[in-house]
């Protein structure tokens, strides 16, 4: 177990240079220099010179690099230009609120994906399982932003019930906070609902046509006890550990999402901060976020190796 | 018996009283972006510029018709040779952190403005060489050579006073807590979320302000920024999309107002900003750039880009504007004469790039620009480009035409100096002409309107000709609010002031 | 004895092709993906005959009209017929998805074939790589890719393949750890079959399926993204149609021109959900378990 532990350990490390230097070299390739984006209208040269001073700008690429890396060493992911404020500052700000956005969403994909999949693999073949099928693949077919503003158009505008943009933060207004979010969540967990089906029809069916499961019809177990209680009870596994892993789809639709929702989250962040050329934005970020992927893909690892007994040794 | 009547009746009347001054509120107000820094020194955004009319007030003000008003400063005088300018201050005035307002906090903020790091005021104020307190209430500028757009640049983010003390002790931190004598104070800023202020009990003009507190909400999508409108969320918009003024006006939960801009919508002709200024068509002949302005229909432009709602204009100010030239009026669109031109000097079908930001305007704009210009033998190709490699492209002389707004400012000065003067930072067109620049020049140092107009006049016969820019239209500045909102004035700088407006 | 190569062939009763094809058949929503996805290419291909009008003509005079008799779908914000540009999109929208694929595809899978296969320290450096781009989020990566080499639809394509090449190397490389160790592997390496002759003759047959569904998911995946980067201005440009840079100009007219989303939309819909059913199909028909 250690050994496992100490090995996969010992890629993060280099993966998670790998992800700096990547993104690092992306940026300083990318035209433009943010000097003159954050210059204003005016395109003050003294203002110009002044910012290329402040971020280093002069200086070539591997030193620039040193210099951001030793900062985050020490803890320190630099700060934005645009708002004069720390990234993690920043960092700690915004995620909350992605979270939240990205909590509710998987919420709603486990309440419409799971009893889909279900549904799907009981009835495999009938029409339930092309419908729990259609509703599933609606979520993964329909581009989140075009889904975003049509929902605006008929709950904000048409109907009023809901606010088409903004936040509220649950300390100060839970309703209205869940009020914000419920459109923006549902935008973002329709992707993951269907995946969810997928992968719980996949694991249902398997079990369900298993031994075990057989051994347990044949024992005259009530058709509902053996789907509920033994099939979904082993097919959980899987379905649970997917959840880390999609992190990743969280993440691009939560960008597009928080656009569309104006929602103050990561997502948002990155996105202007890549148009304004605001790299310590973009790095802090990218790195925080592969940070937190990799170290939940390991999670899951673990939890697959502690499940799996074939994986041991 | 008649005492307790009489205190029931002051009772009631204290109460009516308090009612009518308690329907003060919170101004939900969208923003079109996310404003930059909030120090009056550092920031680079128009749209800051919004906050800073309800958080910073100014030495000067401009009033709906673009002339100098006093704000902080009651009078003012030129010196004889207009070297120096003597302003009287307003009395009784302090900051948001109780500090005093006088001459030495003037002294102090004009030097922050000219010497702080970065401070994007430098060229503002670059003729100011020295500030005099004469005594507590009067201070002196003292300029190397006479500059009438210099009120004008008071009047904006160069003429607002911040708090001495609170600048010193935050540095340039500052504008995380920005401490002024504006009618509103910082409460907090969520970046990307919003900005929020209060009325500041002590403003010395208090009888005007009516709210209680204002919240900047930033929404970049006109389309949501509606939306929010119309569910009720905000109170309030700026910069509505034109497209929208139907639905506006068939809502009779909202209201809309309009003015035109100080600014201009245009295209910047690279004639000699790079090497690209020699194979440039446009940028090699003239007559190629007179042909590519008559193949344009700028009623046409003004109608399909604003849905009618713009002006279509041929200078760097609009026709209303008093120092626009009329000697030089807009021209009639003639396919036959740019076709005559073109054929004249050489080039039937000149093949020139576009350089187009991908906002939504300018798109339209160069879709439209494109289509005219071709029935006069134009092929031009749209390059479209992201915003801030666009900006670079222009600073490199990278390009060959470039679809290029400015959000214009309240001195005619302000619209053209940066533009058409030698190597100046917004040269884009890398124009450079000797005697535009002393024609330039001198209208900086007159102070007499009159004179000042027809110096204008030369410097547009001249321009004009050589269009290094071509001016299509100006932009109408639209805003839409609920019924709760009144009091609302349109200023032609865009800005919204807090003095007048109340909420319901 | 002359050393000769002999082939090793694994035991088969019929053609797994033909097998895996008659499955695929019997699935209807899959036929009806298919169908649909034929239909569109169809369109593509037959855009210049079936097109009304000409997508890019403009006219000032029929800004944002609802469908009406002379345009179907209605017009755009500087007068061009919605039907038109829907139908010329189509080009953009699959080549978008099929280059973006193709790029991803002829990376992604010599890249994890040699992962797999070579094992060690190629495999390794590899795997961190990849590990690294799967840890950035995929529109990011995708973003900053469109951004550094300019908005245009074959920037986004090249973006799009790019970000999506790790997905299959991994999966290449997993099918290829899998197969490795199959005993007609090591059957064939011992009777002196080189490296390169395994790899393409056993290996690569094997890969195969599982690629065939993923890169038909990753298609719907394609379109999606290209949509995404162009409303977000990194995509195709106007003039030129693509459904995905129709929707960004639509979303500012939402409420008075409805008709200029919902049809692009409407199709990208469509498309994706025809590449989802048929990948659906073409995994449960290729599943080695039946």
């Amino acid at each position: 177990m250690a050994n496992f532990l100490l090995r996969r350990l010992g890629t993060i490390v280099p993966t998670l240079i790998f992800v700096s230097m990547l993104i690092y070299g992306l940026q300083q390739l990318l035209p433009g220099d943010p000097a003159v984006v954050l210059a204003g209208e005016e395109q003050d040269p003294s203002v110009i010179a002044y910012l290329h001073k402040k971020m280093h700008l002069d200086e070539p690429l591997p030193v620039r690099y040193l210099y951001w890396l030793g900062g985050v060493l020490h803890g320190d992911l630099g700060e934005s230009i645009r708002m004069q404020k720390d990234v993690t500052s920043l960092i700690a700000e915004k995620l909350p609120v992605t979270l939240e956005l990205a909590g509710i969403a998987i919420l709603i994909a486990l309440a419409i994906g799971i009893p889909a999949g279900i549904v799907s693999a009981v009835f495999k073949d009938t029409v339930w399982d092309y419908a729990a099928n259609a509703v599933a693949l609606w979520g993964l077919s329909t581009p989140n932003f075009w889904l975003g503003i049509m929902l605006i158009l008929l709950f904000s505008v048409a109907l009023g019930w809901l606010p088409a943009s903004g936040y509220v933060s649950p300390a100060e207004d839970l309703k209205a906070n869940l009020a914000a979010m419920i459109m923006p969540a549902f935008v973002l967990g329709n992707a993951i609902a269907a995946v969810l089906m997928r992968h719980t029809r996949s694991a249902m069916l398997q079990v369900l046509s298993s031994d075990y499961v057989r051994t347990a019809r044949a024992k005259g177990l009530d058709e509902r006890v053996v789907v509920l209680k033994h099939a979904l009870r082993n097919a959980l596994t899987p379905i649970i550990t997917l959840g880390a892993l999609e992190l990743g789809t969280l993440l691009s639709g939560a960008v597009l999402t928080e656009q569309v929702f104006t929602i103050p989250g990561f997502g948002k962040l990155i996105v202007d901060a890549v148009f304004n050329r605001d790299y310590a934005v973009v790095q802090g970020v990218v790195l925080f976020t592969a940070t937190a992927y990799i170290s939940l893909n390991l999670l899951a690892d673990i939890a697959y190796y502690f499940v799996n007994p074939r994986l041991r040794g | 018996m008649q005492r307790k009547a009489l205190l029931l009746q002051s009772l009631v009347a204290t109460l009516a009283l308090a009612g009518a001054t308690a329907f003060a509120q919170t101004l939900r107000f969208g923003l079109a972006e996310d404003p930059d820094v909030l120090d009056p020194t550092l920031a680079r955004t128009f749209v800051g510029r919004i906050v800073f009319s309800a958080l910073c007030d100014k030495l000067v003000d401009v009033d709906d018709k673009l002339n100098i008003v006093p704000m902080l400063a009651t009078s003012w005088q030129w010196s004889a040779d207009n070297k120096s300018l003597t302003m009287k201050l307003r009395d009784g005035v302090t900051f948001h952190d109780g500090e005093k307002f006088d001459a030495a906090a003037v002294k102090f903020n004009i030097e922050r403005h000219k010497n702080m790091q970065g401070s994007n005021r430098k060229g503002e104020l670059a003729p100011v060489t020295s500030v005099d307190v004469v005594d507590e209430h009067t201070v002196r500028l003292n300029l190397t050579a006479p500059f009438s757009p210099l009120l004008a640049q008071l009047a904006d983010r160069a003429g607002m006073m911040v708090s001495p003390k609170a600048a010193q002790a935050e540095g340039d931190k500052f504008g995380a807590k920005p401490v002024c004598s504006g009618p509103f104070r910082f409460v907090e800023r969520v970046a990307q979320d919003r900005i929020v202020l209060e009325r500041f009990p002590n403003y010395w003009n208090k009888g005007a302000i009516h709210l209680e507190r204002i919240v900047y909400l930033p929404i970049v999508d006109a389309t949501v920024r509606l939306a929010n409108l119309r569910s009720g969320q905000l109170d309030m918009i700026e910069r509505m999309a034109t497209s929208d003024v139907p639905t506006v006006k068939g809502d009779s939960r909202l209201r809309m107002a309009k003015i035109t801009e100080i600014g201009y919508q245009g295209i910047t002709i690279n004639v000699g900003k790079s090497d690209l200024a020699q194979k440039n068509p446009l940028g090699k002949d003239a007559r190629v750039r007179e042909a590519f302005e008559l193949s344009l229909d700028r009623d046409g432009i003004v109608q399909v880009v604003t849905d009618g709602e713009g002006t279509p204009g041929n200078q760097w100010v609009a026709p209303s504007n008093p120092f626009y030239a009329k000697n030089v009026p807009i021209p009639k669109r003639d396919v036959n004469r740019a076709k005559a031109l073109l054929k004249e000097a050489g080039v039937p079908n000149p093949v020139v790039t576009l350089v187009t930001p991908t906002t939504s305007d300018a798109q339209k704009v160069a879709q439209v620009v494109q289509a005219m210009a071709k029935e006069a033998g134009f092929d031009m190709k749209i390059q479209s480009t992201e915003f801030a490699t666009s900006l670079d492209m222009a600073d490199k002389g990278q390009f060959e035409a470039y679809v290029l707004a400015w959000s214009g400012r309240a001195d005619p000065d302000g619209n053209i100096f940066s533009f058409d003067a030698c190597k100046q930072p917004l040269n884009y067109a890398g124009y450079c002409k000797p005697e535009v620049d002393d024609l330039l020049k001198k209208s900086r140092t007159e102070s007499d309107t009159n004179q000042r107009k027809k110096t204008y006049e030369q410097i547009a016969a001249i321009v004009l000709k050589d269009r290094p820019i071509v001016y299509l239209y100006h932009r109408p500045w639209l805003w839409a609010y609920n019924t709760k909102v009144s009091g609302f004035k349109p200023y032609p700088d865009g800005l919204v002031r807090p003095q007048g407006l109340t909420l319901k | 004895m002359a050393t000769l190569a002999i082939d090793v062939l694994p035991a088969r009763e019929q053609s797994p092709g033909a097998r895996a094809l008659r499955r695929l058949m019997r699935r209807k929503a899959a036929m009806a993906g298919l169908f649909v996805v034929v239909f569109f290419i169809a369109i593509a291909m037959l855009a210049p005959w079936i097109s009304p009008q000409d997508p890019l003509a403009t006219s000032w005079s029929a800004i944002r009209k609802a469908p009406s008799a002379a345009h179907w779908f209605g017009t755009d914000e500087i007068g061009r017929d919605v039907l038109a540009r829907v139908i010329w999109g189509t080009r953009a929208s699959l080549l978008a998805g099929m280059v973006s694929v193709i790029i991803a595809l002829s990376f992604g899978v010599p890249i994890g074939l040699l992962a797999g296969y070579r094992a060690g320290w190629t495999d390794m450096i590899i795997s961190r790589i990849t590990d690294a781009m799967l840890a950035c989020p995929f529109l990011i990566l995708a973003i900053a890719l469109a951004a550094f080499l300019g908005p245009s639809l074959t920037n986004a394509m090249i973006a799009i393949g790019i970000s999506a090449t790790p997905i299959f190397i991994r999966l290449t490389r997993a099918q290829v750890l899998t197969v490795k160790t199959e005993d007609y592997v090591e059957a064939a390496r011992a009777l002196g079959n080189s490296h390169l002759r395994i790899a393409l003759r056993h290996v690569l047959p094997n890969v195969v399926p599982p690629l065939i569904v993923q890169a038909t998911l990753a298609l719907a995946a394609a379109v999606i993204a290209e949509a995404s980067l162009s409303f977000l201005g990194l995509g195709q440009q106007p003039p030129a149609p693509s459904w995905g840079s129709m929707l960004n100009t639509a979303k500012n007219y939402i409420d008075n021109a409805p008709w200029m989303a919902i049809w692009p939309g409407l199709c990208i819909f469509l498309l994706v959900l025809s590449f989802n059913l048929l990948g659906d199909g073409l995994r449960d028909a290729l599943d080695p378990r039946r």
